[in-house]
């Protein structure tokens, strides 16, 4: 397009008399709801500095069709087909630029109200009683845990902490609606998987207190567990590389013929990181089964979602790179349930990537080392802590069903808070992992120099003892 | 069998070798017609029509693809990844053929997303297959480092050990010829610095066949650094080198050249330019001992401190940036290890410290040339001539 601007005055005469310009011309304004091009800047010799294929965020159009529509729309010229690469496209000689935003944005779809009533005609996938009451169990005891070992890291009992407060809904729905073949690649707010599939409170706080007797060998700051027993990676800092990795475990699997999708996490946050593009783009063109969910809370630290990208959500992302994609409600554990259930059936059935964006609200701060009243009101966040509030929702429709009374749920949270200060304790009492996991680990085979670096660093203690600390095993 | 093959090579070829062995220090030795035995350098082509053509030619070229079919073939598991490697035969024609022999599931041509593609490497080796990712230059591997340092360097040490990643990330590493600054870096320094990564080096075709097949085997990932201007060179190869069981250790360097008066240490391209500058010593009265250094993490400090222990002088040659190179590696461990062995000071020679520029004069002038190894040599020797005369 921009070949246009440079073009020379004759050509914007001959242009000119092409009958569809001159609606441009005489000022009209199109009934389709383009961009309008000015062409009296034809005749200018200077390039104009601001761009002019879009009237900016002001002027913004009667954003009328959907991509849809658009496509249909020229009925007349569709008998006229031309052939490029990537196949034939109907041509038009009206000239249309798609919207930069459909009026309408992606409806998001839920079955519960906020009230927690299953809503009419609903399209749901039934759970069975059990399965509705392990669901809130652990929706409560995420929720529990969380407050708690908050409040452990404020006391300073270890250096880091991050909270999953208000997305209990995605992390336990999700997790319900998969199987335990399925393979999860979290971004790092997703412990409820975790959860779920049978990681205990003690281990949870075995990983954030680094002892011993942590699966990790202590390697790893707070909150960064993994399990492979439990096909769930060990959670790795920088935002967005699990994506294009899940696309990867879905090959493994698809090249096994296992039943068994692979499922990415992701923040809103993260979908503006090279590899999310990389990965949507690639999982479609190789048609892995994965499942990518994200998690659209509203903020990334202090960023908000207006700052991090201009498109309708995440959701409409999905079409530009071939792939289905559906907008949920994160707060509705039952509509994330369905939705996450039939993704996994898509991916692994049709083997094709599948994006899921769930909407939600992070109700706590980034982790320890955020203060979000900084950026955000208080009001804000109470509001969505009570009234929007995943667990209450859910559990209004599990009580309504007779699975669920105040006094097991009183019984409930005083036995997980039990629970978790006991793990608190004897976390915190265990010792250190040992020097020697200092030096494994880094090759598959220990390497001659580290071995011999342990042995120099054992010497050397046993020499100095009184400059090395007594509760650290040697 | 390799045993039959190597003694009916060495009757056939009408002179002595001594026997190959493997897992040590290979040498060779050439009875010279009635004279005294003269260490056996590796040719350069040109060189190659003067001896029996009873040893087999090979380009490192077909040495890199013989190495993966034969991978390929022997675990399922094995996959390559990468842009053009596929239908287009590979960029500089390395995966020639394997597409038609394997089929689309495991030859993939990817889309242009160094970060995408090696993310579903190190995905993949996370969950069990053993990817050989290819860069078409490891240039190109910057839009990715992040997956192969923070992902697959550390993911089996931050896991515990419950993860690890089998991969190969390969490609042509270093300068070429005329394609300027973001084609010709060096990044042996740079991923030799990570711990949880292995990168090695090949010089000739064995080195490629050999080296290759032990990287796909291990299961730590690997970082396999080769040079565009050695896929075309051939190198003589021995049946042994031909079998599919062939493997060369991983953290052992080579002596190409022994010496007994300076020690240079080289890998990739620069050990032919190495062995050419030993020529050239060599008529000046200088035995040159030249170390092919095969690995570069894990360095094999010994088998270099053992040289310089020896020669007591040591010229480290790369084409790489200067600081922070993998010949001020070298010096460190030699000055730790070895310090009251040197009679000289370690001298370094390296690219110029400026991107590389395209002109082709330039070029030569960024680039570390046989004359430059010959004088730095001499001046460890204290045989330098004056600086103004060199220059």
């Amino acid at each position: 397009m921009a070949i246009w601007l440079t073009k020379s005055r004759a050509m914007a005469q001959c242009l000119r008399q092409r009958v569809g310009l001159l609606r441009i011309l005489s000022g009209q304004s199109c009934s389709s709801p383009s961009t309008i091009f000015p062409l009296q800047q034809y005749n200018s010799p200077s390039l104009p500095s601001k761009t002019l294929f879009s009237p900016g965020r002001s002027e913004s159009t009667v954003a009328a069709n959907q991509l849809d529509s658009l496509s249909s729309s020229d009925s007349d010229d569709d008998h006229q087909v031309l052939d490029f690469p990537g196949g034939k496209v109907g041509y038009t000689s009206e000239m249309r630029f798609i919207p930069e935003s459909s009026e309408k944005r992606v409806p998001c779809f839920r079955v519960l109200d906020d009230n927690g009533e299953l809503i009419k005609g609903s399209d749901f996938q039934q759970v069975s009683k059990e399965v509705a009451v392990k669901m809130y169990s652990h929706m409560v005891t995420l929720q529990v845990m969380d407050s708690v070992l908050y409040e452990a890291q404020r006391q300073g009992r270890f250096s880091f902490y991050l909270t999953t407060i208000g997305e209990e809904a995605i992390n336990i729905g999700s997790a319900a609606a998969l199987s335990a073949d399925d393979f999860i690649l979290p971004q790092y707010r997703e412990p409820g998987v975790l959860l779920w599939r049978g990681y205990t409170l003690q281990q949870f706080a075995n990983q954030v207190f680094a002892n011993k007797a942590d699966d990790g060998k202590g390697r790893q700051m707070p909150i960064h567990y993994g399990s492979k027993k439990l096909n769930y990676i060990t959670i790795s800092s920088p935002i967005a590389t699990q994506l294009p990795q899940a696309v990867g475990v879905a090959y493994s699997l698809k090249m096994e013929k296992k039943d068994a999708c692979a499922v990415a996490y992701t923040g809103d946050g993260g979908t503006s990181e090279g590899d999310f593009h990389a990965a949507l783009n690639f999982a479609a063109v190789m048609e892995a089964p994965v499942v990518f969910i994200c998690r659209n809370n509203g903020w990334a630290i202090s960023t908000n979602i207006s700052e991090q990208f201009r498109s309708d959500g995440i959701v409409v992302k999905g079409r530009a790179y071939g792939i289905r994609s559906i907008r949920v409600d994160g707060n509705d554990a039952l509509a994330v349930y369905t939705a996450v259930q039939a993704a996994r059936e898509m991916a692994i059935s049709e083997k094709r990537p599948v994006l899921v964006e769930a909407l939600t609200y992070r109700v706590g701060h980034h982790s320890t080392s955020d203060d979000s009243t900084k950026y955000r009101t208080l009001d804000e966040i109470e509001y969505w802590k009570t009234e929007r509030s995943p667990i209450n929702r859910f559990r209004n429709w599990v009580e309504r069903q007779g699975w669920w009374s105040e006094q097991e749920e009183t019984e409930l949270r005083s036995s997980i808070k039990k629970q978790l200060l006991q793990a608190i304790q004897v976390a915190e009492k265990t010792e250190k992992p040992a020097i020697t996991e200092l030096f494994s680990d880094v090759y598959d085979v220990p390497p001659s120099n580290l071995a011999e670096q342990e042995k120099q660093l054992k010497e050397i203690i046993q020499t100095y003892p009184q400059d090395y600390p007594t509760d650290v095993p040697v | 069998m390799v045993l039959l093959l190597a003694v009916n090579m060495v009757t056939r070829a009408g002179f002595s070798l001594k026997q190959l062995k493997m897992w040590g220090i290979i040498r060779q030795k050439v009875a010279a017609g009635g004279g005294s035995p003269v260490a056996r350098i590796r040719p350069v082509v040109s060189n190659l029509r003067n001896y029996s053509s009873a040893v087999k030619q090979m380009m490192v070229r077909e040495a890199l693809n013989s190495a993966l079919d034969e991978e390929m073939s022997a675990d399922p598991k094995v996959f390559l990844m990468g842009e053009e490697v596929g239908e287009y035969q590979g960029a500089y024609k390395i995966s020639k053929g394997l597409l038609e022999k394997y089929g689309p599931e495991r030859v993939l041509d990817t889309p242009i997303t160094e970060a995408g593609f090696t993310g579903i490497g190190v995905g993949a080796a996370y969950y069990g297959l053993k990817p050989v990712v290819e860069f078409m230059t490891f240039n190109f591997s910057m839009q990715a480092i992040d997956h192969i340092i923070n992902s697959a360097a550390k993911s089996n040490y931050m896991s515990s050990g419950q993860i690890s990643v089998p991969i190969v990330f390969r490609g042509p590493n270093g300068a070429a010829a005329g394609v300027g600054a973001q084609h010709s870096h060096c990044y042996a320094a740079w991923y030799a610095s990570v711990p949880g990564l292995k990168v090695l080096s090949p010089y000739s075709s064995e080195d490629a066949r050999g080296l290759l097949k032990a990287a796909i085997r291990d299961p730590d990932p690997v970082v396999f650094l080769e040079n565009e201007l050695l896929y075309g060179e051939s190198f003589p190869v021995s049946a042994e080198v031909l079998d599919s069981s062939f493997c060369l250790p991983i953290g052992k360097a080579k002596i190409e050249r022994e010496g007994k008066d300076v020690t240079i240490t080289a890998f990739s391209k620069i050990v032919g330019l190495s062995l050419k500058a030993a020529e050239i010593l060599a008529k000046e009265g200088i035995s040159a001992e030249v170390i092919n250094l095969r690995s570069i993490r894990p360095l094999d400090r010994s088998t270099i401190n053992a040289s310089v222990r020896k020669t007591n002088r040591l010229v480290t040659v790369e084409e790489g940036f200067p600081q922070h190179g993998v010949g001020a590696e070298i010096c460190a461990s030699v000055i730790e290890e070895s310090f009251s062995y040197l009679d000289a000071p370690v001298e370094r020679i390296a690219g110029a410290d400026v991107p590389m520029p395209y002109a082709a004069n330039l070029e030569r002038m960024a680039v570390p040339q046989v004359e430059d190894i010959v004088r730095a040599a001499k001046r460890a020797c204290y045989r330098s001539v004056p600086m103004a005369a060199a220059a």
